[in-house]
């Protein structure tokens, strides 16, 4: 090793090392931590080692598996829709017509808000009979619905309200991603006489595929992550209709402080949150013509 | 003639996406008794900021203020700091196990510290940290979209200007300062903006860690506030205290929303 490389490498770990502090603390350290755990029942604050039986029960919990499906759900039906609708919009704003930074700031300005401020908006767009919804469908003489008292509505409201606040975030990196593109394949596309969805499926769609896989491990993440309005909206309910994995740990642990329980669940919604990772990178990557 | 369509569909879309902010806005300035009964939701009649006044009297908005925007500065000097740092040696420098530490850093974009609320709970409790403004600061210290982001823009600079500048005696900081920040400001807007709204909004983090009116930010604050209205006559209020909350980040986007939406443009992620 040259004296050059090596002054190279010690300033560039000293460079790393203030980021790496933080991540080993705040990251590494409690998965760890976490980890070992799950292992524990904890009564009365006294720890006993009981293997992979809390796991066991874990799976055995139907509030679990309906909690598990529910965000899984939501990640099903959001994740696509939003990043469809996002790759739409930035299709068509991607312009330096008038009036069109207008429309893109109408579709991002919800990324900005906290999810706080939207469940305290949308709590009211769907109150049952004057909400701002039923008013709306009470228009054409429909018959609005209890949006959140209902455990056949309470999730699909939800998700309707993630992809409003979602769509927006991602249309930014597509309108990153479409100004990386060839102008010449799109001309010689035009002259080819390609129909617009055409060229849209055939030479956006792919082309964009770096910025999809990187929007999609965001999404994904995004919709395990954002819970903070089940707070002010349902706490979950109706009979834990809408409620998530990273809602039931917080009521898990800061309102039943079931130690052993908390730290399984955390687990669990870490090896989702890798797995997926894990599965974009191995398909989407290769598919990827950079 | 689709172009036309499509338009049309851009801006219905468009519309349809700002009627939340239009009712809350409306909404805000509608007295309470006029609330329930008023047919148009967009109409304004007698038009009132006794909402706000309300709002502003129940709520200790000048604190949560204050701690909103120290605990957001805090977080956003930090990351700025320690991104700048780990952005340039990914960047510019070649080192030994550099695509291993680069995955210890994708890492965290995989599983933020969002998720680990229950771990890290614990740790800030080792730490004696409950209940003051670091706890909600700390964890967020080092931010992997930052490094990458950064990286990503550094790398546009040409290897030369970086070389000459060192022909010409500089020591790397001060290339970093002299030629690496000055031509990614847009990237440092972007990002900066990133943080302070996400953290702006950050909510179960700090209600888990604080407990004192002296420590919650805005989003806590309004939270425990509007858990204590259900009926429809205090929407004025409640609508009025949210605005309140998310204006600093409305004015915000809406002053920078050209570089914000540019420096994406220019960067670009991948």
């Amino acid at each position: 090793m040259t004296k050059q490389m090596l002054k190279d490498n010690l300033l560039a770990y000293a460079l790393l090392f203030p980021s790496l502090a933080f991540l080993a603390i705040f990251t590494f350290y409690p998965i760890i931590k976490v980890l070992d755990w799950s292992f524990y029942e904890s009564v009365m604050s006294v720890k006993r080692f009981v293997g992979v039986d809390l796991y066991q029960q874990v799976f055995q919990d139907e509030v679990f598996l309906k909690v598990l499906r529910n965000n899984l759900l939501l990640a099903a039906v959001t994740v696509p829709i939003s990043i469809l609708l996002a790759m739409y919009m930035a299709v068509w704003v991607n312009d330096k017509m008038r009036g069109t930074s207008l429309i893109r700031a109408a579709f991002f300005y919800p990324t900005l808000l906290p999810m706080i401020a939207i469940a305290n908006i949308w709590l009211f767009i769907y109150t049952p009979d004057y909400g701002l919804l039923d008013k709306f469908l009470g228009c054409f003489g429909l018959e609005g619905q209890s949006w959140l008292g209902d455990p056949k509505w309470v999730l699909i409201s939800m998700m309707v309200m993630l992809i409003w606040k979602e769509a927006g975030y991602f249309m930014i990196f597509y309108l990153a991603g479409l100004q990386a593109l060839p102008k010449e394949v799109y001309e010689a596309a035009a002259l080819d006489g390609a129909k617009p969805f055409q060229r849209f499926r055939k030479l956006t769609f792919p082309l964009v595929m770096p910025t999809t896989l990187f929007v999609l491990i965001i999404a994904t993440t995004n919709s395990f992550k954002l819970v903070d309005h089940l707070y002010i909206m349902t706490k979950g309910g109706p009979n834990n209709a809408s409620n998530l994995l990273l809602y039931h740990i917080y009521e898990t642990a800061f309102s039943f402080w079931d130690m052993g329980n908390a730290s399984v669940l955390t687990v669990i919604l870490l090896v989702i949150l890798l797995a997926f990772s894990i599965i974009y990178y191995g398909v989407l990557d290769k598919r990827i013509h950079y | 003639m689709h172009r036309i369509i499509n338009r049309i569909g851009i801006i219905c879309l468009g519309l349809l996406f700002m009627i939340p902010l239009l009712w809350t806005a409306v909404t805000s300035v509608t007295p309470a008794e006029n609330m329930l009964t008023r047919i148009n939701p967009f109409a304004v009649q007698n038009p009132t900021f006794a909402n706000y006044l309300e709002a502003w009297s129940t709520i200790p908005f000048p604190v949560y203020y204050r701690n909103t925007l120290l605990i957001v500065g805090g977080i956003l000097g930090v990351q700025l700091l320690t991104a700048t740092m780990a952005a340039y040696a990914f960047a510019r420098l070649r080192f030994l196990g550099q695509s291993a530490m680069f995955i210890l850093f994708l890492v965290q974009v995989m599983i933020p510290p969002d998720i680990l609320i229950f771990p890290n709970y614990s740790i800030m409790k080792e730490l004696h940290l409950i209940d003051t403004k670091w706890a909600i600061m700390i964890p967020y210290w080092a931010s992997s979209f930052g490094v990458f982001l950064l990286r990503q823009s550094y790398k546009q600079i040409p290897y030369e200007l970086d070389e000459s500048s060192r022909v010409d005696g500089c020591r790397w900081w001060q290339t970093l300062w002299h030629i690496y920040l000055p031509s990614t400001i847009p990237t440092y807007v972007a990002f900066a903006l990133i943080s302070i709204s996400t953290h702006w909004s950050n909510f179960m983090w700090p209600l888990i860690v604080t407990d004192s009116v002296a420590n919650r930010p805005l989003t806590v604050g309004i939270a425990i506030f509007a858990q204590s209205f259900e009926t429809g006559a205090q929407w004025g209020v409640v609508t009025a205290a949210t605005l309140l909350v998310i204006s600093p980040l409305l004015i915000a986007f809406f002053f920078f929303q050209k570089q914000f939406v540019e420096s994406f443009m220019h960067a670009g992620i991948k």
